[in-house]
């Protein structure tokens, strides 16, 4: 049954770990799809992993899933979440609560969905802080502005006592951010965080998050489809397609040579600024939930394909130290067909 | 040179604000005396942040959005002069592809009656010629051209905008606005849309006005780039010399803000000063290159 096989080659223990995450989907028609299908990957203290993948790759529903915040029809039914030696998989919903916003904090592409608009910026802070037993009333308000200022928001004062409304894109972005950072927690995931952003404000969150990475000791879980973000800011990159991990391993190594022939046709396609030149464009789209084949789903779409690829689903091949790939272009042999669920 | 295909003068484009009970509504400037010319068969990129005023210049050029003051010309025509019939006949050669191929697209047509419906306005062909030339259409953008009788759900993102491109080049336009084409489309479709654009271009001898803020994608695929902030253009130069001597501190601050794609390879970041703007004409800096410094 198990299918891939990820090692951890460092001593140290990783903060997180998701292990054969499965989370289904129950579609109209009444069968489970896998939006996250066989995920496993780590976080160490104080690393960033860059989740990659297109809308529909699974990347938002892992996120989802490790704060166990999948909604129906959707529903977790495999695998292991290890955060700091507890498996999050068997807490109880109060447990569970105390560790979302207080050890693992979050932070999505539209801030406007995570902040309440009827109360002020500086409210919203207070009670997260309150909340997690860590200030009350006017010490809460102070931290609140202390963190507007640790996330670089010009007259935090000023801006603490604002509604959501009143702040730009960049300066909620970064609110929404001090709300995440409040507790202190030690892994953050960030989902698009400046998907939203024009590319100034972007480089400037992203300059302010790795400061904050340093300040704080966080560790990250950035979530993003450009590939530009995870080479400025992630240590290893592990890109997901259909569902699946189809390619992970250090980000320089994987953007210096991409394995697998959708992270090498994802790369490919980013405009190169050699002017007047065609684009190379991977043929065909993303299938949707449930519409994936048996054998590897990037199959159709694969100009390396061949016979064995239509068969089963291949499984993750090491190609090296954190390094894997889920292709059989790299397996010794092609493995019996019927691994894939 | 050959002579300019559009040519706009000093373009204004106001919109009221709402006053408060106690205060008076003062109009914002969202184009502000923006020039530019765009000749036959060449892509001009136009690019800037959110609200810098490059969807309404768009717009305007086209008459969607009425500007307060200046001067259009597109060929020989006054496009600001035209009475309202005559800017419809004279639509047919300036179109438009949109930025999201979900909204654009009205989901009760079918797909067929979508690309058609330009050709029924402008009384073009009969019923026959018209069927005729929707499955040619489809065909150019690389679609079934059997799939007039599915509605737009029916197909992904980068067909919808397929089908955008198919209903703009209907009328077999000179002049196609592209408002962000490929901003709403996943990565890995992207490149099929915008090597579709290039490839149209080169067959039908098109020009493009270029909108987006994909500036890896704009250096690769436009012959000038136009550079706005705040209602103006700060930068109008060839796509080269925007990207390697940036003159004006807004394009610099633009370019040293994309993200490196080779990992330890970070730009040193320019920060621009928004307080420090102060709006200047352009002037010709270099040949071909204006900057307004």
């Amino acid at each position: 049954m198990s299918s891939a096989n990820t090692v951890t080659t460092t001593s140290d223990a990783p903060l997180l770990a998701v292990d054969h995450l499965r989370t289904v989907f129950r579609l109209a028609d009444g069968r489970d799809a896998a939006a996250v299908d066989d995920v496993s990957f780590h976080i160490r203290k104080g690393e960033t992993l860059g989740l990659v993948g297109e809308s529909g790759s699974g990347k938002s529903v892992t996120a989802l899933s490790i704060i166990r915040l999948v909604q129906p029809p959707g529903r977790i039914t495999g695998g292991r979440l290890l955060f700091d030696g507890r498996d999050l998989m068997t807490l109880g919903e109060e447990d569970m609560r105390r560790v979302r916003g207080r050890r693992i904090g979050f932070v999505f592409q539209e801030p406007m969905v995570a902040l309440n608009p009827v109360y002020t910026i500086g409210s919203q802070i207070a009670e997260t802080l309150l909340v997690h037993d860590l200030a009350r009333g006017a010490a809460g308000m102070k931290r609140a502005v202390e963190l507007l200022e640790a996330v670089r928001i010009p007259d935090p004062a000023r801006r603490a006592r604002e509604y959501p409304h009143q702040l730009s894109g960049g300066l909620r972005q970064r609110a929404m951010l001090a709300l995440a950072l409040a507790a202190e927690p030690s892994l953050l995931i960030a989902d698009e965080p400046t998907t939203a952003l024009d590319v100034t404000v972007q480089a400037e969150v992203l300059d302010l998050l790795r400061d904050l990475r340093k300040m704080f000791g966080l560790s990250l879980l950035l979530i993003t489809h450009d590939l530009g973000v995870v080479a400025e800011m992630a240590d290893r990159v592990a890109v997901m397609y259909c569902g699946r991990i189809v390619e992970q391993g250090p980000v320089a190594e994987v953007l210096a040579s991409p394995a697998h022939p959708y992270t090498r046709g994802l790369l490919a396609s980013v405009p190169d600024g050699r002017s007047g030149t065609r684009l190379v464009a991977i043929p065909g789209t993303v299938p949707a939930l449930g519409r994936v084949g048996t054998g590897c789903a990037f199959a159709p779409r694969c100009s390396d394909r061949f016979d064995p690829c239509t068969t089963a689903v291949p499984d993750l091949t090491p190609l090296g130290p954190g390094r894997d790939v889920r292709c059989y272009l790299y397996s010794p042999s092609p493995t019996t067909p019927g691994g894939g669920r | 040179m050959s002579t300019p295909l559009v040519e706009v003068r000093n373009l204004v484009k106001e919109f009221s604000t709402r006053g408060g009970w106690f205060r008076r509504s003062a109009p914002v400037r969202a184009v502000d005396d923006v020039s530019f010319t765009i000749h036959s068969g060449e892509t001009l990129g136009l690019v800037g942040e959110s609200g810098s005023g490059k969807t309404t210049t768009g717009r305007c050029l086209l008459r969607l959005v009425e500007p307060t003051s200046g001067e259009i010309r597109f060929r020989d025509l006054d496009v600001r002069a035209l009475s309202a019939s005559e800017l419809r006949k004279a639509r047919r050669h300036f179109q438009i592809v949109f930025q999201d191929p979900y909204s654009s697209l009205n989901p009760r047509m079918r797909v067929g009656a979508i690309v058609e419906e330009p050709l029924i306005i402008h009384r073009i062909g009969t019923k026959e010629e018209r069927r005729a030339r929707v499955r040619h259409l489809f065909e150019l953008v690389g679609l079934d051209p059997d799939a007039g009788p599915k509605y737009p759900h029916e197909f992904s993102g980068g067909q919808r905008q397929r089908i955008g491109v198919a209903r703009a080049l209907a009328l077999e336009p000179s002049l196609i606005v592209c408002d962000e084409p490929v901003s709403a489309l996943d990565v890995s479709v992207q490149a099929q849309v915008v090597n579709l654009l290039l490839d149209l271009q080169k067959r039908l001898g098109l020009t493009y006005l270029f909108i987006a803020h994909d500036l890896r994608l704009v250096r690769q695929i436009c012959d000038r780039v136009a550079v706005m902030y705040r209602g103006r253009l700060v930068e109008v130069a060839r796509a080269e010399a925007i990207f390697t001597s940036p003159a004006h501190p807004y394009t610099q601050a633009l370019l040293s803000a994309i993200p490196s794609m080779k990992p330890g390879d970070r730009l040193e970041r320019i920060p621009f000063d928004a307080t420090a703007f102060t709006p200047r004409p352009l002037k010709e800096i270099a040949p071909d290159h204006h900057a307004a410094i």
